[in-house]
């Protein structure tokens, strides 16, 4: 099996794979406490949805960097659901269910109006799945994955105190000064971005689960929003590298692989989370 | 110049007013009650005051030095912090965020008012615990430990004796009295009218009609005296 590894290690885009693997779920798994904790994971769902949009219209356009459309549409839309999301009087869901499945609708529609290749319901589940796209990234691909997680991993770092403020009590934060609403917005771009990126790697349908399931199964174990968010991240890691490396092995699809993957270790931190508390 | 002059302010949501002509001031050293029964307008007024939401009418003055970062909020309970993994540590820094500005990390000399202010509140042996175990009392004073991170001369707080058994509500009141003879400015939004009485130097009632004046005035005034007698009636 190591031989097999080994060999697999020396082509250049199994190393990409697991390089910009590694980098993009340590970076979604960064905002996922905030996203669980302020009730935005919807928020995700709903981006990931229009992110299968806008990539649908990229294909269709033929833009040669997909990365350069979806990504500033998603960014808007992030915004435009943060702004519903806070205003009373339109129901935050229903909007955001609205611009979701909206967003799948025309997005299906397009690829089939305008199809790219002959295999429609290929590339549909391409999209939604991420099947291989992970292992096809081409050289500039990774660097622009590279670049954005870093950079996501810099602003959390650097505002991880105001990120922890704003979430934990926003009024608190707001009435004593802090700008809340600018950080609101700061975090809405930041999941857009994470977004962007998680849809090379699991699919647009999983982007969630890569998000939510490091964040659920660190709550279970830790007490302090550090502890969580570290945990969170290691986990997200671990989960992703060992199911990068399965699916190689495995020849399973690579994003299903890592969700299940995660799943299986939100289960281990349930019941580890329960021996803990009988303990207590 | 007072801290806070508040002249002739109207309250309310989406152009429908709850409140209207209120006006009164805190002055340094101050202990206002704001009572008034469920519903009346109590936490609108202090989020206003807070800048969280728009007057409809009139204006909220700060003077005397204070600062829009310089003060501390006592909230009433929000469901989204009941299931939050947070030390008690954490959350008492976080009062200090207001300093920080653009600045990343938290500063030695903050981290000592942390230290210190959760001393203050007998809760330095919680530090490491995890804010969501708390008994209701000891999370209300992690809170007002937050708030006093944040502030050294005005407090608001939104019921912070709601939920609390007699005991520790007696215990809260006087760390409150406590604070106030630092020379911390108190504003408190409370349903127990007998403590309002008993603590504060001024009282403000809303309802359907408004009383702003001394603790002596109000007892000597006519809602005054018809809420003390009615809670005396309540409680016989
Ligand atoms: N976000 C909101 N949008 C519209 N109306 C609101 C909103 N929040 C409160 N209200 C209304 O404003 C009025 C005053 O509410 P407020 O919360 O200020 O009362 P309160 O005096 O604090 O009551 P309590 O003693 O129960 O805390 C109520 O009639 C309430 O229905
Ligand atoms: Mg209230």
């Amino acid at each position: 099996m190591f031989d097999k590894l080994a060999l697999y290690l020396q082509y250049p885009f199994v190393r990409y794979a697991l390089i910009v693997g590694v980098l993009i779920a340590l970076c979604s798994s960064l905002l996922g406490v905030t996203l669980v904790l302020k009730r935005f994971s919807f928020i995700g769902d709903g981006l990931s949805h229009v992110a299968f949009g806008a990539m649908a219209i990229a294909a269709v356009l033929k833009v040669t960097n997909d990365m350069f459309l979806i990504l500033p549409i998603t960014i808007i839309s992030a915004v435009l659901l943060l702004r519903t999301g806070q205003n009373a009087k339109i129901k935050g869901d229903a909007a955001i269910a609205m611009i979701s499945v909206g967003a799948l609708a025309f997005g299906y529609l397009i690829m089939n109006l305008f199809p790219i290749s002959s295999n429609v319901s290929g590339d549909v589940c391409t999209t939604l799945f991420g099947s291989t796209s992970i292992l096809t990234l081409s050289k500039n691909e990774v660097w622009l994955c590279v670049v954005l997680s870093v950079l996501v991993v810099i602003i959390f770092i650097l505002f991880y105190n105001k990120i922890f403020a704003v979430t934990f009590d926003e009024d608190f934060a707001q009435a004593t000064g802090t700008k809340a609403n600018a950080y609101n917005l700061m975090i809405a771009v930041i999941i857009a971005v994470i977004i962007v990126l998680a849809m090379n790697l699991v699919g647009s349908l999983l982007i969630s689960a890569l998000v939510i399931f490091p964040a659920l199964s660190a709550m279970r174990l830790f007490n302090s929003f550090k502890s969580v968010t570290i945990c969170s991240a290691v986990l997200s890691v671990i989960c992703a590298l060992s199911g990068i490396l399965i699916s190689i092995l495995a020849g399973t699809p690579v994003g299903s692989t890592i969700v299940a993957v995660d799943v299986v270790a939100f289960g281990l931190c349930y019941a580890a989370g329960i021996i803990k508390g009988r303990k207590k | 110049m007072a801290l806070l002059t508040v002249q002739d302010l109207s309250l309310g949501y989406d152009g429908h007013t709850i409140v209207e002509g209120l006006n009164f001031t805190v002055n340094a050293g101050d202990y206002l009650c704001i009572i008034g029964e469920n519903g009346s307008g109590k936490t609108t007024l202090m989020k206003t005051l807070l800048g969280l939401k728009e007057a409809i009418k009139g204006q909220i003055e700060i003077g005397d030095g204070l600062k829009r970062n310089e003060i501390g909020y006592l909230p009433q309970q929000t469901i989204v912090q009941k299931d939050f993994p947070a030390s008690v540590r954490e959350i008492v820094l976080s009062g200090c965020q207001s300093r920080c500005g653009l600045r990343p990390f938290y500063s030695k000399e903050e981290k000592k008012l942390a230290e210190d202010n959760m001393k203050r509140m007998g809760i330095e042996a919680l530090a490491k615990r995890c804010y969501r175990d708390l008994s209701g009392g000891q999370q209300q004073r992690v809170l007002l430990a937050r708030a006093l991170c944040a502030t050294r001369k005005i407090l608001l707080l939104d019921e912070p004796v709601s939920g609390l058994d007699p005991k520790v509500t007696a215990e809260m009141y006087s760390l409150i009295a406590n604070l106030n003879k630092e020379g911390i400015a108190i504003i408190m939004i409370s349903h127990d009218i007998a403590a309002a009485v008993r603590y504060a130097s001024h009282i403000l009632h809303i309802g359907t009609s408004v009383f702003y004046g001394t603790r002596d005035a109000y007892l000597e005034s006519e809602v005054g005296m018809f809420f003390m007698k009615q809670q005396e009636g309540g409680e016989a």
